[in-house]
């Protein structure tokens, strides 16, 4: 599968928080069609390319600024399931927003997960501005934006890159392509068959990568943070890969996509084909893997009573931090 | 002390605040080389070099966006749109996200960021190098909006604006930039955001304005005065937030409100101050609450004749004042 | 003719430039779009290039000196008769503020429609008006059309203040001065003006009436009724008298004074009548002044005959037709004008049998004397000729209701009735 050189207790780690990531992911649509989480981004299927990624990085030191579809992404990059949950609910303790923006955007300060608003590649911008900081302060720190193939048709996608290659910016664009943007698919996005030949216009190099292969997707991303420590600039990172669920729990993928072609890609679920690979090559004995599942279960469990029991926001703080 | 026009001003201050903290940067479009188009900028890359006084590539929202990023992290960004017609593109970045950022994380993220622009009409600019555009930002909570009226006004609000934690609109009237001239003195003061300057007492009427707006009041308070008719004059000088206590005095004080401003009249500023007013201070009015502004046209026109029609000017000012007074 | 070149604004923002170098010097022939001297401004360093073809012939502005956009810098003599002055272009556009264009004058701007502003009181004048006790009917407005202002307020305030009696027992005096001109609304509805109409501006008499009428109709809840007297018994007394009294007394014996006599009667029995609404209290005057409407060229003013009550027929002749007189000749004094308590209005002078009067407020009555008329009346069950007049009332039902409203008109017709061609009228 993929290179070895990656230590049995790192893949060990990758595993969980992709596991973890699917368990919570799928403990949010029950919420959802239970009626008690009003909507769910999900990002069932691009586990792989969000955890191998954040593996890559200096995590904690290193900025991401994610999009909505990051939920495997910011938990391994050390948001804790109970917080995911508070913020799944709205809860006035929620450290991404207090409650205020809608579940899956995401931002904590703690972990240099940079906040996030709704309009797509908003944040490719400010990944090249956390840069420009980290190039002339030289805190040695690079900052990777996360984004859909979808939102690579606008503008601040492009002047991003451009102004990240000018100055040779410390940043990696990493593009989650599954090929849809909700229902529009990529070939009516762009007239490339790939977001990583978009590199070579601004100068800079342009990688795709098996999205669906974590220890893949760990090494592309690490040579990119070489690259950019080095002071050589950005890299565009293209990880293929695939939704299983619909874009949001308010979508019906059934009108856009066939199910055959979501059984297909399914017989590459990044989950189930790194388990086998875990176990098959003994990464993971039977008995630790029996006890990983039984942690995780109890971990969802908890995430969810403890964000339920939690308090909602008190309307006298709807104007609170208007200005500092 | 010096005697400096508003343009050397702000140079000076900039060029004093980079010497004082080494987290700030400037850049934008022109800015380094050049100097930037208004020369505003000039003789700083030489001083602090290419990573502080940076030629950004020609995407405002690029500039706006990095700004931000690069705020987060660690730097204080000064970045300049070259001139606040082009700040459109960067609408999304600044209303929407840094705006936002602080009241989005509640209150774990913070944006220090001052966004400089020259703005303003009546130097034969057009349509895209004259206009107003401060009401859509006055809009938008989370944003501070400043419009010095004097070299004094312009060094101490933008050292302030430098200092403050959250994201400012700095905004410089180009015909301001050299026409205005005053003593500055040397040293570093702060000038608060969000406080409002009484320029003139006078009991009459009050004028409520502010940037270059102020001066062409001054002017037509002298000629008034010499008719008997007392003019006080209130510079806003930051218009969000608006100092509402300031605006309140003034109009309980002559009871007759002239608000002027060269942004286009409706949804301008002079309806919010209007309103305040109206709200707060009905009972101490004596005539209705009178507007002078820019006129409901797209934007400012080139040719002389329809610019001077557009801008608002001392005589009419003075014109509008002396209806006020008779009421 | 020679050509001034203006030193030229080069760039937005830009207000002076300095000299660099002339190019050319006095007495050089120029072409038309030649550069002609060297500039530097703070954004640009440029030669400008002449606006005409010529000889320099003065330098007005050395190399080195920084001088204003628009300061003439060189004249050029232009060769042949070219008279079209070509003003140097970039010059054209550089003042800040041209004169403003000539303004549409101010008395357009003030066309009769202003006066509406008369009795329209601001938010600030209604406040201070009830803080300070100021009503803004007895002050004269200074604002446009005539409106009060707060100032105005504010100065008859302190006004009130320095000549208030120290020892007022009561909070607030009672205003009494009708004669200061008053400054209620007369605006109502606006007028539908048609092409073809034409506008008289409205005279200052008529503006106060106008602003008397509508206050006193919006604020007195006005209440009427209406007898009607015999007064055969008068009128043969008049015919009787009037040769007699003319020649002796010089004026002329109306039936005016008898009805003045009438009222005092009147009011003495009811003296309710003779009062004023004022809010908390009622007023009881203690003069009897009796305001006569009367018509005049300027239009309608109500001159006061003083303590009526105190004069005999012959009094009340006499003090009635002099200020009839003084009235047609414009020669009332302010006294004539005020101080009145009630009011009667001649009007069977214009020949009605039935008015409805406003009162005179703040008056609490007014009332008329229609026209004698001659008619069949039921007398002892037989029917005769009589002298019959009708005597309407206006008044204050705020101050007094039907009951002594009727006592008063009752007294009236009593009275009026009562006089035969035997009544001494000393």
């Amino acid at each position: 599968m993929a290179d070895n050189s990656v230590t049995p207790e790192l893949q060990k780690d990758i595993y969980y928080h992709m596991a973890l990531a699917r368990a919570l992911d799928d403990r949010m649509w029950i919420l959802n069609r239970q009626g008690r989480a009003p909507v769910v981004y999900s990002s069932n299927g691009h586990e792989a390319a969000q955890v191998g990624s954040a593996f890559a990085l200096n995590r904690g030191e290193d900025w991401i600024v994610p999009y909505y579809r990051d939920l495997a992404l910011v938990l391994a990059y050390g948001m804790t399931p109970r917080e995911i949950m508070l913020h799944l609910l709205g809860k006035a303790d929620d450290p991404n927003s207090g409650g205020r923006q809608m579940p899956a955007h995401w931002g904590l300060k703690r972990r240099h997960i940079l906040t996030t608003g709704s309009v797509v590649a908003t944040q490719d911008i400010h990944a090249a501005g956390l840069a420009l900081a980290s190039k002339i302060l030289k805190d040695g720190r690079v900052s990777v934006a996360y984004f859909g193939e979808g939102s690579t048709s606008q503008g601040e996608f492009h002047e991003a890159l451009n102004f990240a290659a000018v100055h040779k910016l410390p940043v990696i664009f990493f593009n989650e392509n599954n090929g849809y943007a909700i229902s529009v698919p990529a070939r009516k996005q762009m007239a490339v068959m790939d977001v990583a030949a978009r590199a070579s216009g601004y100068g800079m190099p342009g990688v795709i990568v098996d999205g669906n292969d974590p220890l893949k997707v760990y090494e592309v991303t690490r040579q990119a943070r070489e690259r950019a420590l080095a002071g050589e600039g950005p890299t565009l990172i293209e990880a293929k890969t695939y939704r299983f669920v619909p874009h949001s729990s308010d979508d019906d993928d059934r009108a856009y996509r066939s199910r055959e072609e979501v059984a297909e890609w399914k017989k590459r679920d990044p989950l189930t084909t790194f388990e086998k690979y875990v176990l098959e090559n003994q990464i993971l004995s039977a008995d630790e893997h029996a006890a990983m599942q039984k942690k995780i279960k109890e971990t969802v469990n908890d995430a969810t009573d403890f964000a339920e029991k939690a308090a909602l926001p008190d309307p006298s703080t709807l104007e609170l931090h208007v200005y500092h | 002390m010096a005697v400096m026009t508003y343009l050397e001003a702000i140079r000076e201050t900039l060029r004093q605040e980079l010497r004082r903290d080494n987290r700030i940067i400037i850049y934008g479009e022109d800015v380094g080389v050049r100097g930037g188009v208004f020369r505003v900028t000039e003789g700083l890359q030489a001083e602090f070099g290419e990573e502080r006084v940076i030629d950004s590539p020609l995407a405002e929202a690029a500039i706006i966006g990095t700004a931000i990023g690069a705020a987060v992290n660690g730097l204080r960004p000064v970045p300049e749109i070259q001139f606040a017609d082009f700040i459109f593109p960067a609408i999304n970045q600044i209303v929407q996200e840094a705006a936002r950022i602080r009241y989005r994380s509640n209150g774990d993220f913070g944006v220090p960021l001052v966004i400089r622009a020259p703005f303003g009409g009546g130097v034969h600019g057009a349509l895209y190098h004259s206009q107003s555009v401060e009401a859509f930002f006055a809009h938008v909570p989370g944003l501070k909006v400043v419009i010095p009226a004097t070299p004094y006004d312009a060094k101490g609000l933008l050292a302030s604006a430098i200092q403050d934690e959250d994201p400012v609109l700095y905004f410089e009237h180009k015909a301001a930039y050299r026409s205005l001239k005053g003593e500055v003195p040397d040293e570093r003061y702060l000038i608060p955001i969000g406080k409002a300057d009484l320029k003139r007492e006078g009991k009459d009427l009050s004028i409520i304005t502010y940037g270059l707006m102020v001066s062409y009041a001054q002017r037509a308070a002298e000629t008034l005065d010499k008719e008997g008719i007392s003019v006080e004059i209130l510079d806003l000088r930051t218009i969000r937030p608006l100092d509402v206590e300031a605006i309140l005095d003034t109009a309980k004080k002559t009871g007759r409100v002239l608000v002027v401003h060269e942004d286009n009249l409706t949804g301008g500023i002079g309806g919010e101050v209007s309103a305040l007013i109206a709200e707060h201070a009905l009972f101490y009015l004596d005539a209705p609450i009178m507007r002078l502004a820019g006129p409901d046209v797209p934007a400012m026109p080139y040719s002389p004749p329809l610019e001077h029609a557009f801008m608002v000017t001392p005589d009419k000012i003075a014109e509008a004042a002396r209806k006020l007074a008779k009421f | 003719m020679a050509e001034t070149v203006l030193m030229p604004q080069l760039g937005e923002s830009v207000t002076e430039g300095t000299l660099g170098q002339w190019l050319k010097k006095v007495g050089d022939s120029v072409d038309k779009y030649e550069s002609l001297l060297e500039v530097t401004t703070d954004k640009v360093n440029a030669e400008v290039p002449s606006p005409v073809a010529g000889t320099i012939s003065k330098i007005l502005v050395e190399e080195g000196q920084t001088v204003p956009v628009g300061t003439p810098i060189c004249e050029i003599a232009v060769e042949g008769g070219e008279s079209a002055t070509v003003e140097d272009e970039a010059a054209t556009g550089t003042e800040e503020s041209s004169p403003a264009q000539p303004q549409p004058t101010q008395e357009a701007a003030s066309a009769p429609q202003d006066e509406a502003h008369r009795g329209r009181y601001s938010p600030a004048v209604r406040r201070l008006a009830k803080e300070t006790g100021v009503d803004p009917l007895t002050v004269q407005g200074t604002g446009a059309g005539g409106r009060v202002t707060r100032n105005d307020i504010l100065e008859a305030s302190q006004h009130k203040a320095s000549t208030a009696p120290a020892t007022s027992p009561k909070p607030a005096a009672p205003t009494l001065a009708p004669s200061a001109p008053p400054a209620v609304a007369a605006a109502g509805a606006p007028a539908a003006v048609d092409a073809d109409d034409t506008f008289i501006p409205v005279t200052n008499v008529r503006r106060v009436i106008a602003e008397r009428m509508v206050r006193s109709k919006q604020t007195v809840p006005h209440a009427w009724l209406m007898v009607e007297a015999d007064v055969t018994g008068l009128v043969a007394l008049r015919e009787k008298l009037k040769t007699e009294f003319k020649t002796r007394e010089g004026v002329n014996l109306t039936y005016v004074p008898f009805m003045l006599r009438a009222i005092v009667e009147a009011l003495r029995a009811v003296p309710m009548m003779n009062a004023q609404w004022n809010g908390d209290t009622i007023v009881m005057k203690k003069h009897i002044n009796i305001g006569m409407a009367a018509a005049t060229d300027r239009g309608l003013i109500v001159p006061v005959v003083r303590d009526a009550d105190q004069k005999n027929i012959v009094g009340l002749a006499k003090a009635s037709q002099d200020l009839v007189q003084r009235s047609r000749t414009g020669r009332l004094t302010m006294d004539d004008l005020s101080g009145g308590t009630f009011t009667l209005d001649n009007t069977g002078a214009v020949g009605t049998v039935l008015t409805y009067p406003i009162i005179n407020a703040p008056e609490v009555g007014i009332v008329t004397m229609e026209s004698i008329v001659k008619r069949p009346v039921v007398v002892n069950d037989m029917i005769a000729v009589r002298s019959m007049v009708n005597v309407c009332l206006s008044f204050d039902h705020r101050v007094v209701d039907g009951a002594e409203a009727g006592l008063f008109v009752r007294t009236i017709k009593q009275h009026l009735e009562s006089i035969t061609p035997q009544t001494s009228i000393y």
